[in-house]
């Protein structure tokens, strides 16, 4: 059996500021980490790995330096790692990140399976693993929350809706998106660093590609645009409270009353 | 679409022109510079670059007939007919967007048994219903409604598409719009539309206190996810109006290869979304027994407790109960924050609240932006003052 497991590298810090008169990012030092979510993938397939003769590949489409963290997929037991990384594949939004990993993935043909992080920290949009599954026309359960059963032919899941779990079975190939309770992930290993100290990472451009029609990447393949990020607009209508606990307790207790909260 | 080149001979610093990238995507590489995989497209580098280093150009465009596109879509979302409130919401939005520009609204209902539930639509002044009422769609599956909603757009082809971010819409939506190599933006906060029927998109975007403004300029449809809580529903009318179309498809499309195979029901616990009255616990809070206090303060407020994200992380609460980008939306009468510094992806979760109160000894924190009432104080003093207050408020009544 074949596994995929899409993963990206994130910023390490959510502390983003934006300078309100010049429109610019205050950010000094970027430290990068695997998105937390894909550790939750990584483990999903490195378990079935232990049960079944499976092959995992760690994918993630980012800048050379993404390296880092299918080096870590390593660690957690990963078998192969490929980076696709090409300065064409600039300024994707999901459409065209979605349609350069499905590119990337199918080029030795479409794994058994594909598991996917439920969403990313800092794209936070939760579609490219749906998007990638539409590409590569095979069916796709999102949230899955337990993987209950795997063949060569189906794999069982359970499907987290907001009233209802169902549990169905879906036909391989195929692609889920799995939440985060639905493992622990491991810690990356030493002895498994040690042994992949000197295993390649592939890494492949849009030249390795069967549709290697520019338009289709980087910023020609993505429909949506970044018009304009601004600050977030501050409520106007606030007032600020000082003095001591004694008073601000008080005034809030009156205000509360007032506004009817005590009386029920 | 355009890019972004180096005008290497400008170059002065090559070390600076690398930091201006906050996301990295500046690479000097054998005394090479190029912009690689991480570009975002921002331009923040030709903002802050002084000495013309970078270029941003235009480059052909890819062509729509915006005309042939017309109207707003709104998908509605359900558990067996039972409608999901967020779809209300985004009629309510759908019809305010489409008085802008003369458009007509549009529901897209699938699944099984459905047509007293579609007629329901009818009281919420929208101008047409398209049902497809089929035994293969009475579960979610991802292929017949994929196709379902195909069928749907090469029909009526409408200019925009919203859609709930429920779990099924947060499925659908993508697999849809990538089917028609088109724009999709995630958890819009606010929408608007330009006379040229272009979608004004915004978000909090990336991972950091900051809002974008997102288009789809050159394609149709343009897709928008939204969650619950964040628009109003309209009025039920007593009145019904507009047409309520039965459509049918090719049964060969309806295929899946999911089956599925049980639904149990979740428990339910009353959950954040629903309450008036919040009480969020964020960082501030430093230990678990000072829950508590917290807890003890909803009690009396009859109020729901919830809590930032990073105090999710500790594993006080339940991540059910986390407010946010990556938790729940929530328009609570009343929500008082203890300790929460107001992060852009917090604030996104709760800043539609009535009214709300703050508690934080920082006088600089950003949730004072956003609070009605911006307390300066420490909330090891403030709540227990205030749980006394309220307790003996409660005797005097007695
Ligand atoms: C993609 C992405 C998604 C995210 N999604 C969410 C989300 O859904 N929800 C969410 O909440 N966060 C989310 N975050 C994290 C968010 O950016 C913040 O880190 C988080 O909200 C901060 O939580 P906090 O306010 O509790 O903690 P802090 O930022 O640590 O703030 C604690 C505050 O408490 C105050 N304080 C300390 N002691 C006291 C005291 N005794 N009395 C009064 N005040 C005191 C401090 O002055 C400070 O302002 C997300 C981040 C990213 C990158
Ligand atoms: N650049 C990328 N490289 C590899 N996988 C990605 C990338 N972007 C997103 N993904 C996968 O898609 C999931 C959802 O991401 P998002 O849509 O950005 O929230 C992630 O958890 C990853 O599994």
């Amino acid at each position: 059996m074949k596994i995929t497991v899409c993963i990206k590298q994130v910023p390490g810090t959510s502390e983003v500021e934006v300078d309100e008169k010049t429109g610019v990012l205050k950010r000094d030092g970027i430290d990068s980490k695997m998105n937390p979510y894909d550790l939750f993938a990584l483990e999903s397939a490195i378990r079935i790995k232990q049960q079944f003769a499976t092959e995992v590949t760690a994918i993630t489409m980012g800048p050379p330096q993404a390296e880092e963290i299918i080096r870590e997929a390593y660690m957690m037991g990963a078998d192969d790692g490929v980076i696709l990384s090409d300065r064409r594949f600039a300024g994707s939004d999901v459409l065209a990140t979605a349609y350069t990993l499905s590119q990337g993935i199918a080029r030795d043909g479409i794994p058994d399976l594909i598991i996917c992080g439920k969403q990313t920290t800092d794209g936070d949009t939760a579609q490219v693993g749906p998007e990638i599954a539409e590409f590569l026309n095979i069916p796709h359960v999102a949230d899955v929350r337990k993987i209950i059963d795997l063949t060569s032919e189906h794999i069982k899941v359970e499907m987290d809706m907001p009233q209802t779990v169902e549990v169905v079975e879906v036909k391989l190939p195929a692609l889920i998106t799995v939440a985060k309770d639905i493992n622990e992930p491991r810690l990356p290993s030493f002895k498994l660093k040690l042994a992949s100290a000197g295993r390649p990472v592939k890494r492949l451009s849009l030249d390795d590609f069967s549709d290697q029609d520019e338009m289709n990447y980087g910023l020609n393949g993505s429909p949506t645009q970044v018009i304009k990020i601004f600050p977030p607009p501050a409520n106007d209508d606030h007032e600020i409270w000082e003095g001591s606990t004694t008073e601000l307790a008080g005034r809030l207790f009156e205000q509360l009353s007032e506004k009817k909260f005590l009386q029920r | 679409m355009a890019k972004i080149i180096i005008n290497h001979d400008k170059v002065k610093d090559p070390q600076k022109i690398v930091e201006l990238c906050p996301f990295g995507a500046i690479d000097y590489i054998n005394g090479y510079l190029s912009i690689n995989s991480a570009c975002k497209m921002c331009r923040l580098c030709l903002k802050k670059d002084t000495d013309g280093v970078f270029k941003y150009v235009e480059s052909q465009r890819p062509q729509v007939d915006k005309s042939l596109w017309n109207g707003i879509a709104v998908y509605v979302d359900h558990l067996e007919g039972d409608i999901y409130p967020v779809t209300f919401e985004l009629i309510g939005k759908a019809e305010e967007l489409a008085a802008k520009t003369g458009q007509p609204v549009y529901c897209l209902m699938m699944g099984h048994n459905i047509a007293d539930s579609a007629a329901e639509l009818m009281h919420y002044g929208v101008d047409e219903v398209f049902i497809y009422d089929y035994k293969e769609l009475e579960h979610f599956r991802i292929e017949p409604y994929t196709a379902v909603f195909e069928d749907f757009i090469k029909q009526v082809k409408p200019s925009s598409i919203l859609v709930g971010g429920t779990t099924i819409g947060r499925s659908l939506a993508p697999r849809i719009a990538a089917r028609f190599r088109t724009g999709l933006t995630a958890d819009c906060t606010v929408l608007d539309i330009q006379p040229d029927t272009n979608l004004d998109q915004i978000r909090p975007a990336f991972g950091g206190n900051i809002m974008a403004h997102i288009n789809t300029p050159d394609h149709r449809p343009q897709f928008a996810t939204v969650r619950y809580k964040i628009f109003n529903a309209p009025e039920k009318k007593g009145t019904s109006s507009g047409n309520l179309r039965r459509c049918t498809i090719d049964a060969a499309k309806l295929k899946s290869n999911i089956k599925v195979l049980e639904i149990n029901a979740k428990e339910l616990e009353t959950g954040i979304e629903d309450a008036e009255v919040i009480i969020v616990a964020g960082r501030g809070v430093k230990k678990a027994e000072d829950m508590e206090m917290i807890m003890e303060l909803a009690k009396l407020l009859n109020a729901q407790v919830a809590g930032t994200r990073s105090l999710i992380e500790t594993g006080w609460l339940d991540p059910k109960r986390q407010i946010g980008l990556s938790g729940r939306t929530v328009k609570p009468q009343l929500i008082i924050t203890c300790g929460v510094s107001g992060a852009i992806q917090f604030v996104a979760g709760m800043n539609g609240s009535e009214h709300i109160v703050a508690i934080n000894t920082d006088k600089q924190a950003p949730i004072f932006q956003n609070a009605h009432v911006g307390i300066v104080g420490d909330i090891y003093e403030i709540i227990p003052a205030l749980i006394k207050n309220i307790k003996s408020g409660m005797e005097v009544k007695s």
